[in-house]
């Protein structure tokens, strides 16, 4: 007897497909349950965020950045913040560094509960994407109450931040964290060492050291197969030097190394380090400036530059070029999505097709961050 | 434990290094602005070897490709720019590279063999700038529809008024 094969099948998976992240499209070959080609067709939230930036002026595109990543809009800023800075030539204060860890390590927990909790409910676990909400809840009222918005901030500016913290904000912050330790180990408790939940995602899609490095893939999906990188501390800027914290790897420790659970595992690993990082600057931050002297008009000189800053999806990088004016010549945004999205072509041949709700999970995937 | 002594390279060692490996037809020069990053400047014909040679080497050995993008230079002679930002997770040391070519003759041999990551970088840079990568294997529209007319991220590109009958011009405020 021959192999066993049936008719190959082309399914439309998309765009409005609940497990998508957003607005994206597969357009999948099937013979049966098997994968033969899924590929992905992105665009649908294109925005010309890039067009955008060579129209306004410096200042004035940071709103536009927190549309660039919308789960993780603080870190968003951030990147764009440093690049300016870094082509402008502008120090920041060291409180407003304080501050903007301070958010940015939030929005890191807030980011990676709905990546871990969308994930299980991807693949069939509906309970603890409403405990990760829950939690989210609590970091959205911290960062309601320091810049009044609770999705896109605009709180980081060029130079420094908007506003310093509020009265007791801190001790708030701290409340969150001393609840929050213990809740991610009750969350550990209810998902991540489930036995089903971990079968579904061991040695799915398998992604090996050489590879993740050759597709750029970058932040979480990277170290999920055992790299150890981290622009924090390889690339350390901010205040990061200063503070003491591990970089999670993944460990193979359910199936092989580079798989899903392996990427699933280091955001939640994450999120601890995330929390030894807010109590240090709680305890660090110092009275001061939170915002650098700037120019009435910010022109930067002439010259281009690349900078990249670890958000949670990864390394977000602004390739800014400048010729002198006060609206930006070229503004090139690379995200970590973006690449993990280039990847997913490449492995999901030959899987089931229910595994690649998972894969687009385990990469923490978010639309427009693809389509900018 | 002491930490191993740096192997990072500096810009100017790379250059040389490069062109002491290519010649100065296919390493055009080295430009250091006074603010931002320094570039090297590749002739169009030489990218796909120097980035095979930068991959490879064992003293330059950069393994990850940050970004790939272009610019539309203008001035008294336009051109297309793609702008390749390197780094080597072994050396950490990065370079930025920058390959100049002409508008009406908008041709540069891919990377994405040496690069996996450079494949949908490639289809964005052609996407929104009308780059033509010699030897892709998909060089499709990336973001824009298929049949979008026009690269956006061109200085010269004029806005559509209308897409399949769907008007793009925002209504007036009454």
């Amino acid at each position: 007897m021959g192999e066993m094969t049936s008719q190959e099948m082309t399914l439309n998976m998309g765009p409005q497909h609940p497990s998508t992240h957003g607005v994206l499209r597969f357009v999948v070959q099937t013979d049966g349950e098997i994968i033969r080609r899924a590929t992905p067709d992105v665009g649908y939230l294109h925005r010309s965020i890039e067009k955008i930036g060579e129209i306004v002026t410096y200042p004035q595109f940071m709103p536009y950045t927190d549309r660039v990543d919308y789960v993780a809009s603080m870190s968003s800023n951030e990147a764009y913040a440093r690049s300016v800075e870094a082509l402008a030539g502008l120090q920041v204060p060291r409180r407003a560094l304080f501050i903007r860890t301070l958010v940015c390590e939030l929005g890191r927990i807030s980011s990676h509960l709905i990546g871990v909790g969308a994930l299980a409910m991807d693949i069939g676990a509906a309970t603890p994407f409403t405990h990760a909400l829950r939690e989210r809840e609590w970091v959205n009222n911290l960062l309601e109450e320091i810049c009044g918005a609770r999705l896109t901030f605009n709180f980081i500016r060029i130079g420094g931040v908007w506003m310093d913290m509020p009265v007791g904000w801190k001790e708030r912050v701290l409340e969150f964290v001393d609840h929050f330790e213990p809740a991610l180990v009750e969350f550990n408790q209810l998902i991540s060492d489930n036995e089903i939940f971990v079968k579904r995602l061991a040695n799915v899609a398998v992604i090996s050291e050489a590879e993740a490095i050759n597709f750029g893939l970058v932040g979480p999906n990277l170290r999920g197969s055992g790299v150890r990188f981290d622009l924090r501390r390889d690339e350390p800027y901010s205040v990061y030097p200063d503070l003491d914290f591990d970089i999670p790897i993944g460990r193979g420790e359910r199936g092989r190394l580079g798989d899903s659970y392996d990427r699933y595992m280091v955001r939640i690993r994450e999120m601890s380090e995330c929390c030894k990082i807010i109590r240090q600057c709680l305890k660090m931050v110092e009275p001061g400036p939170i915002m650098a002297k700037m120019p009435r008009v910010l022109k930067p000189p002439v010259g281009e530059v690349y900078v990249r800053t670890e958000t949670p999806r990864g390394e977000q990088g602004y390739h800014l070029t400048s010729d002198g004016t006060a609206k930006a010549y070229r503004v090139k945004i690379r995200t970590g999505s973006f690449s993990a999205m280039s990847m997913v072509e490449k492995i999901s041949e030959g899987i089931f097709l229910a595994d690649l709700i998972a894969i687009i999970g385990s990469f923490d995937v978010v639309a427009p961050e693809v389509d900018r | 434990m002491t930490p191993a002594p740096s192997t990072a390279k500096t810009v100017q060692e790379i250059f040389a290094r490069l062109r002491a490996e290519f010649g100065e037809n296919a390493v055009l020069g080295l430009f250091e602005p006074k603010a931002g990053d320094s570039y090297l400047s590749i002739a169009p014909e030489a990218i796909e070897r120097v980035a095979a040679f930068l991959h490879e080497d064992a003293e330059l050995f950069f393994n990850s490709l940050m970004c790939l993008g272009g610019v539309h230079e203008q001035g008294d002679q336009p051109a297309l720019v793609v702008v390749y930002n390197l780094h080597s997770m072994r050396h950490r040391h990065r370079v930025t590279l920058h390959v100049r070519v002409p508008m009406e003759k908008p041709i540069v041999k891919s990377v994405q063999h040496i690069w996996a990551g450079a494949n949908w970088f490639e289809r964005e840079a052609y996407d929104l700038l009308g780059i033509q990568f010699e030897n892709h294997p998909d060089l499709r529209r990336l973001l824009l529809p298929p049949d979008w007319t026009g690269h956006p991220l061109r200085k010269d590109y004029e806005y559509p008024k209308e897409y399949n009958g769907i008007s793009c011009v925002r209504a007036k405020l009454k």
